[in-house]
């Protein structure tokens, strides 16, 4: 390393560097030229704690917790006007999702994001037999917020879930098993080699 | 025209008793009268339709996709790979275009697939089953099959998010997309080509975790289609239907509105203009009935 890039990596601060090493799609980061047009294309955009410009300018000041634990990448509808539109080209969904992986592998996330429960339900439904159990989905989704709370959903549900298994579009014999792989532990090793891979690169940060 | 068969990835929503199922229904009864052979990949996955973050990395979640190349690869070797969702057409075509730019991604990602002893090129076109009817059979082609043309109905054409970003259909605009607009004309209803919210998101999964955020979305994308006087809204995706479609009633309740907007796939509606009865359009599965589509069905 040239002195000179030794004294450029001193001004920059340690967060931007650790998105850049450990999130999917991180080195996009300081590409951002602060426009806005992600933010105001955003469908849920009003109700971003900080909306994705934001978020870029945050990782470059160095704001590490307001980041990491805020519910703003929990956000995301993955509906890609922001990528379509960002006049630089940054891969935002990839990179909003990235974070979002990296808040949670740290026990950053905020516990009680509801789309971060649901995404982690959706990763351990599909996980366990390779295919969506969508009735298990349901089900588990209901009942997320505990016991009571998920009774009452569930009973304010009912004339949807009814609709759904008229038109044979939900089968509520998918509780007892339901589709799957053939090789469910072909695919659990590949998955389980791809995250060792992956954490094996992780890089430690002072932090 | 010679028969055209393609490696087929039908997705979690496509199978029997599933959200989508109607759908499926719908395309084989449509690949039927086109001569078009859809061979399943064997013993395909989920391919984590972009809400599998929380739980699994970039790796582990482009491994997925990968897998179902990879079973495409060895079962189907010279067919391009066809979804039909949304979400599985673009996690696929992501993960393609991934590993074709990023050698090191391609390594790890063998690297992980050799635990179950596969091996992927990603060397397929990834394409969704829109694309196959537009670009290798065509409109003029599309419209040759038509016995009952679909005269009277003025229908929206919501494109919504992943069939049109950020690949989207070759040629068509990302903010003002006319293909289904073109498919409905072919098929001889009317369209709606100042629809504004047709390519407006839903919420996606977010309907799940943040249903009022999501259903104010949905109330605008119904609200938009009545405003333009269609009897029914068009969709190429199995989120877009069952969000717009299903959460009608609590919208209602919510806001006092009254809609009653049937919400079908493409496929259904050439189905029904390509002879086949209500059952085999999948019309059964539609939980709002399109019943002007029944009706041309049943004649």
């Amino acid at each position: 390393m040239s002195a000179n890039v030794q004294a450029i990596e001193s001004y920059r601060n340690s967060f931007l560097k650790e998105v850049e090493a450990n999130v999917e799609e991180g080195d996009w980061v300081k590409m951002c030229m602060q426009c806005g047009v992600c933010s105001g294309s955003c469908p849920l955009g009003p109700y971003w704690e900080h909306p994705p410009q934001e978020i870029f300018m945050l990782i470059r000041a160095g704001k590490r917790e307001e980041v990491l634990k805020s519910s703003s990448m929990w956000m995301c509808t993955s509906c890609y006007n922001c990528i379509a539109r960002c006049p630089r080209e940054l891969p935002i969904t990839h990179i909003m999702h990235g974070l979002a992986t990296y808040a949670e592998r740290l026990g950053m996330a905020p516990k009680n994001q509801p789309t971060r429960k649901f995404a982690l339900k959706f990763w351990d439904n599909l996980t366990k037999k390779g295919r969506v159990n969508e009735l298990k989905l349901g089900v588990s989704l209901y009942f997320m917020n505990g016991f009571v709370e998920g009774i009452k959903t569930a009973l304010k549900a009912m004339p949807l879930g009814m609709n759904m298994y008229k038109t044979k579009r939900l089968n509520p014999m998918e509780y007892f098993g339901g589709h799957g792989v053939k090789d469910t532990s072909g695919l659990k090793a590949i998955l389980k080699k791809a995250e060792e891979i992956e954490l094996a690169k992780l890089k430690k940060t002072d932090a | 025209m010679a028969k055209k068969e393609y490696s087929f990835y039908p997705g979690c929503s496509s199978q029997k008793g599933a959200s989508g199922s109607n759908y499926q229904v719908s395309v084989d009864a449509m690949c039927e009268t086109l001569d078009i052979q859809l061979n399943h990949i064997p013993d395909w996955n989920c391919c984590a339709a972009s809400i599998g973050y929380a739980g699994g990395g970039e790796l582990p979640r482009l491994a997925l996709s990968a897998r179902n190349m990879a079973l495409s690869e060895q079962a189907h070797p010279d067919q391009d790979i066809v979804a039909t969702c949304a979400a599985c057409w673009l996690a696929t075509r992501e993960t393609k275009e991934r590993l074709n730019d990023d050698e090191e991604l391609m390594k790890e990602t063998n690297e992980a697939l050799a635990a179950a002893g596969l091996e992927v090129k990603a060397n397929k076109k990834v394409r969704h089953m829109v694309e196959v009817l537009i670009e290798d059979l065509g409109y003029e082609e599309l419209g040759k099959h038509v016995k009952k043309p679909l005269e009277g109905i003025k229908i929206a054409g919501y494109v919504g998010c992943q069939t049109n970003r950020p690949f989207g259909i070759h040629g068509e605009s990302f903010e003002n997309p006319v293909y289904l607009d073109k498919l409905t004309e072919t098929m001889g209803a009317e369209s709606l080509p100042n629809y504004e919210k047709k390519v407006q998101c839903c919420g996606g999964a977010l309907a799940f975790s943040e249903p009022e955020k999501s259903q104010d979305l949905v109330k605008g994308i119904i609200e938009a289609a009545y405003d333009g006087g269609a009897d029914m809204i068009v969709t190429p995706c199995p989120v877009c239907q069952m969000n717009v479609e299903v959460y009608q009633d609590q919208i209602n309740a919510r806001h006092g509105t009254k809609f009653k907007m049937p919400v079908v796939y493409y496929s259904q509606l050439m189905a029904v203009a390509y002879g086949s009865s209500a059952k085999e359009a999948g019309l059964d599965g539609n939980i709002i009935k399109a019943k002007q589509l029944e009706d041309i069905a049943g004649k």
